[in-house]
């Protein structure tokens, strides 16, 4: 019995113990100097687990009396979480090493955070929901004051870490009044006294708290206030990692919440969900507008963003799921290409961040800032990009459940965020050539992903690499 | 040639892409390199689109040379002419070598110009040739990048808050149709357009009156479908009064990239009038028809007026591009042979005619850098051929009999005479404004003495610029003359609709009484 389990969470298990033993192994042999080969092999471990979860995985099965799920659903986030998190690692490697930030304890807690992350997406309970929720809070509040020198670092972390602890709290709350009216923390059992209609008041507050506590993780408004200053403070490497793999993750996490233990009150949540996706969108789109750094920039278009893939959640449907889960896909897939170009963004071996350093890149990296303009128009969702296609699954889910409204406030505040996107092509393209311009990147691997990423805006376009089908799939084994 | 209409909407791409791939430097032999490349590419775009033309059937009115292959999320990909949307095919091939050739001066950048009027022109024909709803949308909204690429980088001196506007505003507009199509596909579970067994084409709509936070909406979902078109539509046509980002557009944008947007991309508002807000909506139309009206004759009178005091000479081609597309919004809802023939006829003569405008501008202002037209007059004296080739137009623009600009407007006229005498009287009035307007330029600008010292060495038009003119007089005065060739291939397709809408229209008991009392109820 215990050994079927333990097969369950065999890739857990797996990243969990080559974590400790790196830790091991660096800490009594050349700790730093080694942190670079960590990074490459945290990497490959991470896109060969995501091969293996990918093309393995069958089916629903369930570990731990019903604590930890492996259905399609928890595959689909995970390929995606490794994926993007291998991405991303590989991308910082040569960023944190010019800056002397790459410590191995970098790869080291990334890869501990997204053991964090694979769990939330299994998560069966509220428990192993907390920890695998807490795992992953706790490794990023170091990650994100990696810079330890430096106060804007040390601010974020320290930010991340004080409102986190306080999402925690409100999520506990929830945990405990569910926990007390539903006289179980297991999802399976919970949905059977969360009713539509007729659920208890102190189970309502309980959803409540639950939906603040993970409306904090995916930053959504009002619960957004830290997302700019810990993307703005963190070291730029550790910010695409935040806008990316957490984000799917507790996304995940939310729609496995809200569908396996709430599921027969779509109604209850439904429109606390739909508040949260407008606001989000409309906050999103327009605190953007000022912003001159691009850090802070893309913190805003996360929170947008954030708010579309709430939007498909809060239809409440398989075809809700399908699209969230296509939508942050896509989404991961555009914010790897943009970072991968942030990153590359210096002047004389520094890191600039400020959009106006932008001035007629163009004529200095044609490639570079045409591969920029395809991923910053699909970040705005205008078609033929795949950004569309995502933006179209969430409307299509919540037209279908009665959400015309939210669809449409959808669609108005779009067109208000182009702007800030159109913005950052306008200084790529028709802005004024600058003294202090930025020099041409010469990583390559940067470039690859950059390129890499714009090409798949653009060539998705045909069948968006079939995810179509594989989020299908995944969306009916979580709503059924 | 199974799929020739993809081969003609995609050979432009596929230039670009050589460009952009192989094309290496930018130095003059480059450029030449990247001028000739997308000169023969857009050619060849047009010669194999004639295929187009001889094998469309006029006397079938379904859709023609279907393809289709399977796509996302239910959607597909599927291409097709009818007798509304070929003639635009043709305009779009026809205009584009023209405008490359005008281009031909272009020193800045050159591969990526080149590069975005080819992907303009893929878009912009994939627009008339989609059949499915999705398809349509993405080539729809895509043009919108080059177009805003090519206004701000190329453009004149406030390029910048000109691209802005036109970008935001027409996403704006499109942004609710995408949302009405979500709704469409929702209703009738599918996105065909026409040509398969079940298409939009053949759904109807729900039209029941209903009401929303106590507004009693006449005509029900049709209704509000077609206000979420028309925003879309209406901004990309431009109709009064959300036509403020066109002028500034057309002001801003280099000469080409006016043409294109006059000669083809208003087009795209009235071709989505026809395809869908008249064709799948006639009820909505019906209930909005009046409304509609009041906007075309609004746009006719004043933008006719506002043109009037213009100093900027490409700024009152625009406003007078805003008041002729006031008679083809107009001809299109009152929904008769007349009006629909009038309408589709003004904007095929309406493409040759402004853009032939713009071209004229173009002209002097590569001379002189200046659109001002007090900075012009006297120009027969040294530019006597420039002076013919602006007369013929000038005269076009006003609708002189014999030129196409005719035919377009006494079409649209007639066919709203039959639905409102009033509207008629008004719009008709704007064809003296247009006389009024459109001559008093050309006075000041080519006729009377030279005494601008600036002007005295100012030369004709060279063989080039002759060479681009040549076609675009040709058809404004072929069609003018005999208009046939147009009507007939248009003809039985707008029959077609027409029927459809009047049987429509039976069918939800909205005969001609009551329309009136559902215009006094509003």
């Amino acid at each position: 019995m215990i050994s079927a389990d333990l097969n369950i969470i065999l890739p857990e298990i797996l990243l969990s113990v080559f974590a400790m033993a790196a830790l091991v192994g660096a800490v009594y042999s050349g700790k730093d100097k080694l942190a670079p080969l960590l990074v490459w092999i945290t990497s490959a471990l991470f896109l060969a687990l995501a091969f293996w979860i990918g093309t393995t995985g069958e089916g629903t099965q369930v570990a731990f009396n019903g604590m930890f799920v492996n259905d399609g659903f928890a595959r689909f986030a995970k390929v995606v979480i490794l994926v993007s998190a291998g991405a991303v690692l590989l991308m910082s490697e040569g960023y944190m090493q010019r800056r002397g930030l790459l410590r191995f304890e970098y790869p080291l807690l990334i890869t501990l955070a997204v053991v964090g992350m694979m769990m939330m997406v299994s998560a069966g309970d509220l428990m192993a929901l907390y920890m695998g929720l807490e795992l992953q809070s706790l490794s990023l509040y170091v990650v994100a004051s990696l810079r330890r020198d430096s106060a804007k670092s040390t601010e974020a972390g320290l930010k991340y870490f004080v409102l986190g602890a306080l999402s925690s709290g409100l999520l506990l709350y929830g945990a405990s009044l569910t926990y007390g009216f539903a006289g179980t923390t297991l999802f399976s059992g919970i949905i059977q006294t969360a009713t539509d209609g007729n659920m208890p008041v102190g189970l309502l507050i309980g959803l409540t708290m639950l939906i603040a506590g993970l409306a904090f993780k995916v930053s959504a408004v009002p619960f957004h206030m830290w997302t700019p200053d810990v993307y703005e403070g963190s070291p730029t490497p550790v910010t695409a990692f935040f806008a990316t793999a957490p984000k799917v993750a507790a996304m995940a996490l939310f729609a496995r919440l809200m569908h396996d233990a709430f599921g027969e009150a779509t109604s209850d949540w439904g429109q606390v969900i739909a508040l949260l996706s407008v606001l989000s969108m409309f906050l999103g789109a327009i605190a953007a507008i000022g912003q001159r750094d691009i850090k802070r920039l893309m913190a805003y278009s996360s929170i947008a963003h954030m708010g579309y893939a709430l939007m498909g959640l809060a239809a409440g449907t398989e075809l809700g799921v399908q699209a969230m889960l296509i939508y942050m896909a896509i989404y991961v897939t555009m914010n790897v290409g943009t970072f991968a170009f942030i990153l590359s963004m210096e002047r004389d071996g520094q890191p600039v961040t400020d959009i106006q350093s932008l001035g007629m890149y163009s004529t200095k990296e044609p490639g570079k800032a045409l591969a920029m303009l395809v991923l910053l128009f699909s970040l705005a969702g205008v078609p033929p990009l795949v950004g569309f296609f995502g933006k179209l699954y969430v409307l299509r889910a919540a037209y279908d459940a009665g959400l015309a409204w939210l669809a449409v406030a959808g669609v108005v505040a779009s067109v208000i965020g182009a702007f800030y996107y159109l913005r950052i092509v306008y200084y790529m393209y028709f802005g004024q050539d600058r003294e202090d311009a930025l020099d041409g990147g010469k990583s390559p691997v940067l470039w690859g992903f950059l390129m890499v990423s714009a090409v798949i805006m653009v060539v998705g376009v045909v069948n968006l690499f079939g995810i179509e089908g594989v989020a299908q799939a995944a969306a009916a084994t979580l709503v059924n | 040639m199974g799929n020739l209409l993809s081969i003609v909407t995609f050979l432009p791409a596929l230039a670009a892409l050589i460009l952009g791939l192989f094309l290496r430097g930018d130095d003059a032999a480059a450029q030449r390199n990247a001028k000739w490349l997308a000169l023969i590419a857009t050619t060849a775009t047009f010669v194999i689109s004639l295929f187009i033309l001889f094998q469309f059937d006029a006397g079938n009115t379904e859709f023609q040379m279907l393809e289709e292959r399977e796509w996302l999320l239910g959607l597909s990909y599927r291409m097709g002419v009818d007798g509304i949307s070929v003639l635009f095919v043709m305009l779009t091939t026809f205009m584009m070598p023209l405008v490359i050739a005008a281009s031909w001066d272009v020193s800045h950048r050159v591969k990526e110009y080149m590069i975005a009027f080819l992907v303009l022109e893929t878009l912009m024909l994939g627009v008339f040739m989609a059949l499915d709803l999705v398809l349509f949308y993405l080539f729809f909204e895509a043009g919108l990048i080059p177009m805003f690429l090519i206004i701000g980088i190329w453009g004149g001196k406030d390029r910048i808050y000109a691209s802005f506007k036109f970008f935001l505003y027409t996403f704006l507009g499109s942004v609710l149709m995408l949302v009405a199509m979500v709704a469409m596909y929702s209703d009738a579970g599918t996105t065909c357009i026409g040509g398969c067994d079940v298409s939009l084409l053949k759904h109807n709509f729900a039209s029941e009156s209903f009401s929303i936070l106590g507004v009693q909406i006449i005509g029900g979902m049709q209704t509000m479908l077609f206000i979420a078109f028309f925003a879309s539509f209406a901004v990309k046509m431009p109709m009064w009064p959300v036509h403020t980002w066109l002028p500034e557009a057309h002001v801003q944008a280099p000469t080409a990239g006016s043409v294109v947007l006059a000669a083809i991309l208003l087009k795209m508002g009235g071709y989505g009038f026809l395809r869908f807000s008249l064709a799948m909506f006639p009820v909505g139309s019906d209930v909005m028809a009046n409304f509609v009206f009041t906007l075309s004759v609004i746009a006719i009178i004043y933008t006719s007026l506002v043109a009037l005091v213009q100093e900027d000479m490409k700024k009152l081609i625009a406003y007078s591009s805003v008041a002729h597309m006031g008679y083809v919004t107009m001809g299109i809802f009152a929904a008769n042979q007349q009006g629909v023939d009038g309408a589709i006829f003004q904007m095929i003569s309406h493409g040759f005619i402004s853009g032939a405008l713009f071209l004229c501008v173009g002209v002097i202002y590569d001379r002189m850098h200046t659109r001002e037209i007090e900075a012009y007059g006297g120009l027969v004296n040294r530019m006597p051929a420039y002076a013919l080739i602006f007369m013929l137009f000038t005269m076009a623009n006003v609708g002189l009999p014999g030129t196409s600009g005719f035919i377009g407007e006494f079409l649209t006229l007639m066919g709203i005479f039959q639905v409102n005498t009033w509207v008629a009287a008004g719009a008709a009035t704007g064809v003296i404004l247009s006389a009024a307007y459109a001559l008093w330029l050309y006075r000041r600008v080519v006729m009377g003495d030279l005494i601008k010292e600036s002007l005295k060495t100012i030369k004709d038009m060279t063989t080039r610029e002759k060479a681009i003119f040549a076609p675009l007089v040709v058809m404004t005065i072929w069609m003018g003359v005999y208009p046939a060739p147009i009507l007939d291939r248009t003809g039985p397709a707008v029959e077609a609709l027409v029927t459809k809408y009047d049987t429509a229209l039976a069918a939800a008991g909205r005969t001609e009484a009551d329309t009136q009392v559902a215009v006094a109820e509003h």
